[in-house]
């Protein structure tokens, strides 16, 4: 018999413990920067108080994509087609609005072969959060170059990648995403407090996260390696959250902080670490990316925000409960309603 | 290019014959874009409305405008409504096929022609009528500009004359078709007037076509597939639409959202249904699956080169067990082949889209009030079966205006099939998702979103066991791939049965589907008539087939199989499922100029084929 009584377990604000967002052990290579980010969507779900059942975890094809199985057991998931997961995000939503989508997705799944889907899926401003677990090559098929491989990087084989990146971020900027931002997957507090945000706003979130691939793209000459990331990562700003259910503790200077009040009523307070970079500002934020490119740098941050454009869903003007559990009193008319239709055409 | 292909034989020129009531084939040729589509639905709901069945079909050419184009409404007492493959009455708009269009008729067909043509100079066994169209129109039309569209409504009123169609059911026809545009029905309706007295004073009717009153019509409706499609499936209780614009298929969408604004807003203003317009195929089938993996009746409608672009989600959709609806409104391929030209050459390729085993329902309606009844059952069975359901219609059925009984309201309740909810959960504690409970096949499933611990489940098209966890186990891929098999074949016993017409001691039985019905009912009575071939028919509903089918093969020595493709692909499907002893009574009946199916191309190819 224990002598001393067992800690309850610490809890959320909805009474979960951080047990109950565990996934299912992962089966990508020690070291993944993957895992880090399944570590991180974690710990936000858990610290936001979101109810699993509540989260759709959605993905397409890749190491990427099969990493919504180690996290979040208790949400259902749908590991779907390779680059077409934004489709699938997109008719889930609409079947439930009440869904909180959660896209992860890789570079290859994305740039690649995802191409046709993710800049449609950003010109809706869909609510979902799109996270890209970006290593600039494609591990399940052994290490060729993905269409986010900087010019210039060189694969372990010794090929140069002669052709340029494309830039998910300034891709999402430019087609209409509402919350765009870089984060690295070694960098804990500033990718937790992203993914905080991201959960507290309601339009597209597309995340660009460096995640170093350690078996095929962490060797000298690669630019998504965890040294290069660290060597040239070039932080915006520095964040802080503070969610919708916690009171804010510490004031902050408008003059030097940004503060964005999220849907849910929640804050974004960015502490700038470059002067006037206003994070509402599209084309500020497009420039700066382009400046980014020139210099080598991997600028990290959150590039753009806008908390004012109708979502996709408020867009269609559907009714407030989900589409997917309506009763047939709402969704077959009445016998008079075919009366009428049947006569207009005789 | 000429429609009619075959000039039948005979002696012909014999004019003052007996007069051939309620029996003829109309045709108008005319300019793409030319705004003569007005006139001809004029045309066909005047004598609809005189009691006497019709059919209308537009061969229209792939360009907005400037092309040919030909609009062939088929008057029949008997109800034959198919294709007619003679031309009894031409009305030649059209300077640039008007030489084509006459050569290609039979002896003593009517000829109506624009003056300046002088089309009488070409042949001298055919019935020629002139009507100087310009000078007519300018008496009614003050507007210059609008002449060119009140025009074709000038051949409606000499038609009408020469064919004794009643005036009064013109301008109720022209009075329906403009609605509330009072100033454009007067205007049309004078243009009509004006043709009717220019024949009854200067043409003398030597054709012995005739329009007579009779009933019946009486209560039926008119309209086309794909519109009754977009109505079955608004009753149907569908929520979520997906599509991309493609030929034939996109006014199936587009009058479906005419139909959800009109019945499926709320009170407040709000909808319940959402209806996007995807970047491509791809999408729209994505976003199906998403919508019927979270629980929403969703469909999308498409033709052929969708459905090779759907493919590898079709794939996914059978092995992870998403419900969602998908219509083929068939045109002829491969790759854009015809694009507005009808086929059924989607069959095969359908029937097992995606790659690894896959095999899939198909519903196969025939007629307009099957586009509406078996757009819920297809959603019926679709979340019944977890699976996608594949509606093949086609461009003649869906394009083209049938008439048609009013449509029946659905009388069978919306079925959700097995979906497990919170309360279910509690009792149960748990499920595993792809576990053979019940011996059907089909498992249960929770939506997303439903408040329980234990109602997740990881959706996933690579290898799985019964609680839907990874797996590569070989034991687990083969119980899963059985049991979806299982799962067909219960489906076999859901799907709509074929109708089956019999005849008087048939040794030869006729099987066909969706629009080949309407020539393969006409070719029958012509080969009981001409050739005393007796036939049974057995038309097909569905994919899996049913017991029906195999016990129908088996009462006949010789089965045709009728169909408009070149491969006979039903007739392959067939192959695959009967016992082998069976497969040689099969024949091949095939059509595949990408016109609709004609009564005469049956009759003769299987009266030769039996020897008559």
């Amino acid at each position: 018999m224990a002598t001393t009584p067992a800690a309850e377990p610490k809890t959320n604000r909805i009474g979960l413990s951080v047990l109950d967002y565990k996934g299912g052990k992962t089966t990508l290579c020690a070291g993944c920067g993957h895992n880090a980010i399944s570590e991180r969507i974690i710990e936000a779900m858990y610290d936001m108080g979101v109810q699993p059942e509540r989260v759709a975890k959605l993905s397409g094809i890749g190491c990427s994509s099969k990493s919504p199985a180690y996290f979040m057991n208790r949400s259902h998931s749908f590991n779907s087609v390779h680059g077409r997961m934004p489709s699938v995000a997109t008719g889930a939503m609409l079947a439930n609005r009440d869904l909180i989508a959660l896209g992860v997705s890789g570079d290859g799944d994305t740039a690649s072969i995802g191409i046709g889907q993710f800049v449609h899926l950003m010109r809706r401003n869909l609510p979902m959060i799109y996270i890209i677990e970006d290593n600039g090559v494609y591990g399940l098929t052994k290490g060729q170059f993905s269409a986010t491989a900087d010019l210039g990087s060189k694969l372990k084989s010794g090929v140069i990648n002669d052709l340029p990146p494309i830039d998910t971020c300034g891709l999402a900027i430019e087609l209409g995403a509402t919350f765009v931002g870089r984060s690295f997957s070694g960098d804990k507090r500033q990718l937790s407090t992203m993914l905080k945000a991201a959960i507290a706003h309601h339009g597209t979130v597309m995340l660009d996260v460096v995640s170093p691939c350690v078996t095929f793209n962490d060797h000298e000459g690669s630019t998504k390696s965890y040294k290069y990331v660290k060597d040239h990562d070039e932080a915006l700003q520095e964040m802080s959250f503070v969610p919708h259910f916690e009171e804010i503790d510490v004031e902050y200077d408008p003059g030097t902080t940004v503060s964005v009040t999220m849907h849910d009523g929640s804050h974004l307070q960015l502490r700038k670490l470059e002067e006037d970079y206003d994070p509402t500002d599209r084309i500020a934020a497009m420039t700066r990316l382009n400046e980014a490119h020139d210099k080598g740098e991997v600028l990290t941050g959150i590039f753009y925000v806008n908390t004012k454009a109708p979502s996709f869903l408020d867009m269609l003007n559907v009714v407030d409960q989900p589409l997917a559990t309506l009763p047939e009193s709402m969704t077959r008319p009445g016998k008079a309603a075919l009366d009428a239709a049947m006569e207009e055409l005789r | 290019m000429a429609t009619t292909d075959v000039v039948p034989q005979g002696a012909g020129g014999q004019l003052g014959r007996k007069r051939i009531v309620n029996d003829m084939s109309i045709q108008v040729a005319t300019v793409n874009g030319s705004g003569s589509q007005s006139s001809n639905t004029v045309l066909l709901r005047a004598i609809f409305q005189m009691g006497v069945p019709i059919s209308g079909k537009n061969l229209f050419p792939s360009n907005i405008a400037g092309l040919p184009t030909w609009y062939t409404i088929r008057a029949n007492k008997d109800g034959y409504i198919g294709r007619k493959k003679e031309i009894d009455f031409l009305v030649a708009m059209n300077a640039e096929t008007a030489q084509d269009d006459v050569m290609s008729l039979a002896p003593d067909a009517s000829v109506l022609y624009d003056e300046p043509l002088a089309l009488n100079k070409l042949r001298d066994d055919l019935i020629f009528y002139s009507v100087p169209y310009d000078k007519i129109v300018a008496t009614v039309c003050p507007e210059a500009k609008l002449r060119k569209l009140v025009k074709n409504m000038v051949y409606v009123g000499v038609v009408a004359q020469l064919l004794e169609i009643e005036m009064g059911e013109v301008e109720k026809a022209i009075r329906k078709q403009f609605a509330k545009k009072v100033k454009a029905a007067n205007l049309n309706l004078a243009a009509a007037q004006a043709g009717f007295d220019y024949a009854k004073a200067s043409l003398q009717k030597r054709g012995v076509f005739c329009i007579e009153r009779m009933d019946k019509t009486a209560g039926k409706i008119i309209i086309d597939g794909n519109s009754a499609a977009a109505l079955g499936s608004v009753f149907a209780g569908c929520t979520v639409v997906t599509w991309y614009p493609i030929t034939p298929s996109s006014s199936l969408v587009e009058t479906m959202i005419e139909y959800m604004k009109d019945y499926r807003i709320g009170p407040d203003g709000k909808a319940t249904f959402a209806i996007v317009q995807a970047e491509d195929e791809l999408a729209a089938i994505g976003m199906v699956i998403g919508a019927g993996w979270a629980g929403a009746r969703s469909m999308t409608a498409t033709a052929g080169p969708g459905i090779s672009l759907m493919s590898e989600f079709s794939g996914l959709a059978y092995y992870a067990e998403i419900p969602g609806v998908i219509w083929d409104i068939q045109r002829v391929g491969p790759s854009t082949g015809l694009p507005t030209r009808t086929s059924q050459g989607d069959i095969l390729s359908t029937a097992f889209l995606s790659h690894g085993d896959t095999k899939h329902i198909m519903l196969i309606p025939c007629s307009v009030a099957e586009c509406f009844s078996m757009a819920s059952e297809a959603f019926n069975l679709a979340e019944q079966f977890q699976t996608l359901v594949f509606v093949m219609s086609d461009l003649d059925l869906g394009m083209n205006n049938w008439m048609s009984d009013p449509f029946e309201y659905p009388t069978t309740p919306i079925k959700r099939g097995k979906v497990l909810d919170k309360e279910d959960l509690t009792k149960l504690g748990g499920f595993a998702r792809y576990k053979d409970l019940d011996g059907d096949g089909v498992g249960y499933r929770t939506l997303p979103g439903t408040d329980h611990p234990a109602a997740a489940y990881f959706t996933r098209g690579s290898g799985h066991n019964d609680k839907s966890n990874y797996s590569e186990r070989p034991d687990d891929y083969e119980n899963n791939m059985e049991r979806l098999n299982r799962k067909f074949e219960t489906s076999r016993s859901f799907v709509p049965r074929p109708e089956i017409l019999k005849g008087t001691n048939a040794k030869i039985g006729i099987i066909a589907y969706g629009t080949s019905h309407w020539g393969v009912t006409e070719s029958r009575d012509q080969l009981r008539s001409e050739y005393a071939i007796e036939t049974d028919y057995l038309r097909l509903r569905a994919y899996p087939f049913t017991r029906e089918v195999h016990e129908f093969i088996e009462q006949h020595d010789r089965v045709y199989v009728v169909e408009q493709n070149r491969d006979a692909q039903m007739l392959s499907l067939l192959k695959l499922d009967l016992k082998p002893e069976l497969t040689t009574r099969l024949r091949s009946i095939s059509h595949l100029d990408g016109l609709p199916l004609d009564a005469r191309s049956v009759t003769d190819e299987l009266s030769t084929m039996e020897g008559k």
